[in-house]
């Protein structure tokens, strides 16, 4: 497949105004997870901007491709992504976190663009599963994204559920594995490790696609890839960086859950802006 | 003699009953779908029909996504698996998202019999009842269970239904089922039986027993456990000395809990409670398992003359 490289310049661009408004939100928020809001900014940017079929002015249209948050925590990105394409308004973003705000610590049904809570790990995959088989039970043709984290499979629940997309076959189905390689304890392969993991998956009936995640034109070629698997469900196995794209939260396992100090905060707007 | 109907077969029929009335119904089961009865509704709408295996967490969230595209989804598996193993993915996914799951569990308390400890669930109606958005529905017999899937089909968001293993006799004097409401079985002066399940069976025959002693005893059908008739409650306490509260359940958190939060708070009230008191179960046959755990009409009446002379 080939891509316009200017679309990819406009990918980018995108998700660089995506990383400095989780920036912002967090620090205006003072709480909140910017390690894995921003590993996943790449994955989100391409699905809401590229491959996904929706409509930002009506969220409930039924033929819609569906997305579930699993790793509910990186909602900042999710947040800034449904801003950017119109879901609602920009301003909510800085009433991340408060009271009454539409914008909660995990994703809650009262944000234009959220179908389904998470925020709970390991449930995501199957109620993702359940999406598309309720498109299979309708004759929808919509396809269902769900965006899972490293350290979430440990969660026996995903494992279910992967059993089950394998079982009945959910081509609609595709997941995708943001693996930047740390939870909150530390490392994954120190706390609880989860390689090999594209055997794991090829194991349990999926079709497994290897990415950069944070290669633009290599994510859309694999969702494109993903839509023309027949007979089983996808993953995307992304490979990541916790903290992409600010030079002192990249890899440091202390910015999976705190945000931004004051000064670290102006550091990282000025590498985020253009 | 009474009808003798397994809930549960009602249940499977009702499913198939309302599978005709429309496509957004879908059924899931964990691989208890010939106990529970959803395998009738599976060879009928096998396109419907979901089988997840031995796998419960998955199965009430999968049942969650399927609802928020709009279909109605019906649950089942025994009372102990559905409830326990995947309480957070009800509490999380279903219920905060006040999704349309109807999660129908059956093999709910001591009745399961031989079975045993592992199998009889005794704190589902507590830990389902804890839960904001869940309704929380214990029939009394095989028509009321009827009458209970029918109402959580026509309305919106989460219900949990609590249905048993063995057949129990159709109650005459059960008055027709409505959300938020108990009913009044039985008028009388000095106590007030109240119950659900099959212990309204029990409730009743306790009843008759007392008038021969002389004894009055009111008898309530509480089958929807939440939201809570406090209005029946608040007539009930002004018109009698005090409760016996039945179920086949704990008595930490379940019927006599939900009353005693209620009537506490609004028309404090003497109460006995008669259920399983803070243990397991065990295998034994139905007859038996109820004399072993205080769970019959006799264990009613004599709860209802202590509070009644110790007044």
């Amino acid at each position: 497949m080939v891509i316009d490289s200017k679309k990819i310049r406009e990918l980018e661009e995108k998700a660089r105004q995506v990383r400095l408004m989780i920036v912002e939100m967090l620090a205006r928020a003072g709480s909140g997870h910017p390690g894995g809001s921003l590993s996943s900014t790449d994955i989100l940017t391409a699905l809401y901007f590229s491959v996904m079929r929706h409509r930002p002015g009506d969220p409930d249209w039924p033929d819609r491709d569906r997305f579930h948050l699993s790793k509910g925590h990186c909602c900042p990105a999710l947040y800034a992504v449904l801003a950017l394409q119109g879901y609602f308004p920009k301003e909510e973003l800085s009433r991340l976190r408060k009271l009454g705000s539409i914008l909660q610590g995990h994703p809650d049904r009262h944000t234009p663009g959220i179908d389904v809570c998470s925020g709970s790990l390991g449930q995501g995959l199957s109620v993702a599963l359940g999406m598309s088989l309720a498109g299979r039970v309708d004759g929808k043709d919509y396809r269902t994204y769900c965006l899972l984290g490293d350290g979430e499979i440990q969660e026996g629940n995903v494992w279910e559920a992967a059993m089950a997309a394998a079982h009945y076959r959910c081509d609609s189905l595709c997941a995708i594995l943001d693996y930047n390689g740390f939870q909150i304890d530390g490392r994954v392969a120190d706390i609880m490790n989860i390689e090999p993991l594209a055997e794991k998956w090829r194991g349990f009936g999926w079709h497994v696609f290897a990415v950069d995640g944070h290669n633009m034109a290599a994510l859309i070629r694999s969702f494109e890839a993903a839509k023309k698997v027949k007979e089983m469900p996808s993953i995307i196995i992304a490979k990541t960086i916790k903290g992409k794209g600010v030079s002192f939260m990249e890899n440091v396992v202390d910015f999976h859950g705190r945000a931004p100090k004051k000064d670290e905060t102006e550091l990282a707007i000025r590498e985020l802006s253009p | 003699m009474a009808e003798m109907l397994y809930q549960r077969d009602v249940y499977g029929k009702t499913l198939v009953e309302l599978g005709k009335r429309g496509a957004d119904l879908v059924v899931c089961d964990a691989d208890l779908s010939g106990s529970t009865r959803t395998a009738l509704f599976g060879k009928e709408f096998p396109h419907r029909f979901f089988n997840f295996g031995v796998a419960e967490q998955n199965m009430m969230a999968t049942a969650a996504g399927m609802a928020s595209c709009g279909k109605t989804v019906f649950a089942s598996t025994f009372a102990m698996f559905a409830t326990g193993r995947a309480w957070e993915q009800i509490r999380n996914t279903i219920c905060y998202s006040n999704l349309d799951v109807k999660i129908v569990a059956t093999h709910a308390g001591i009745t399961v019999g031989p079975d045993g400890a592992s199998h009889q669930a005794l704190e589902d109606i507590a830990i389902m009842r804890a839960i904001p958005n869940l309704r929380v529905i214990v029939p009394c017999d095989g028509p009321e269970t009827r009458e209970a899937v029918l109402t959580a089909f026509e309305t919106p968001g989460p219900f949990y239904i609590r249905l048993g293993r063995a057949k129990v006799p159709t109650i005459e004097e059960r008055r027709p089922f409505a959300l938020g409401k108990g009913s009044l079985l039985k008028d009388g002066r000095d106590v007030a039986i109240i119950a659900c399940g099959i212990m309204v069976r029990e409730a009743l025959r306790a009843e008759q027993e007392l008038a021969q002693k002389g004894v009055s005893a009111q008898v309530i059908n509480m089958s929807c456990v939440k939201p809570l008739d406090g209005e029946l409650l608040r007539k009930a306490a002004a018109s009698t000395k005090g409760f016996v509260v039945c179920e086949e359940h704990s008595v930490t958190g379940g019927l006599a809990s939900a009353v005693a939060e209620f009537t506490a708070q609004n028309c404090p009230v003497r109460m006995a409670c008669i259920g399983v008191c803070d243990g397991f179960g065990q295998s034994g046959d139905e007859p038996d398992l109820l004399k072993e755990y205080h769970l019959t009409a006799a264990d009613i009446v004599a709860a209802a003359q202590r509070l009644v002379t110790s007044t």
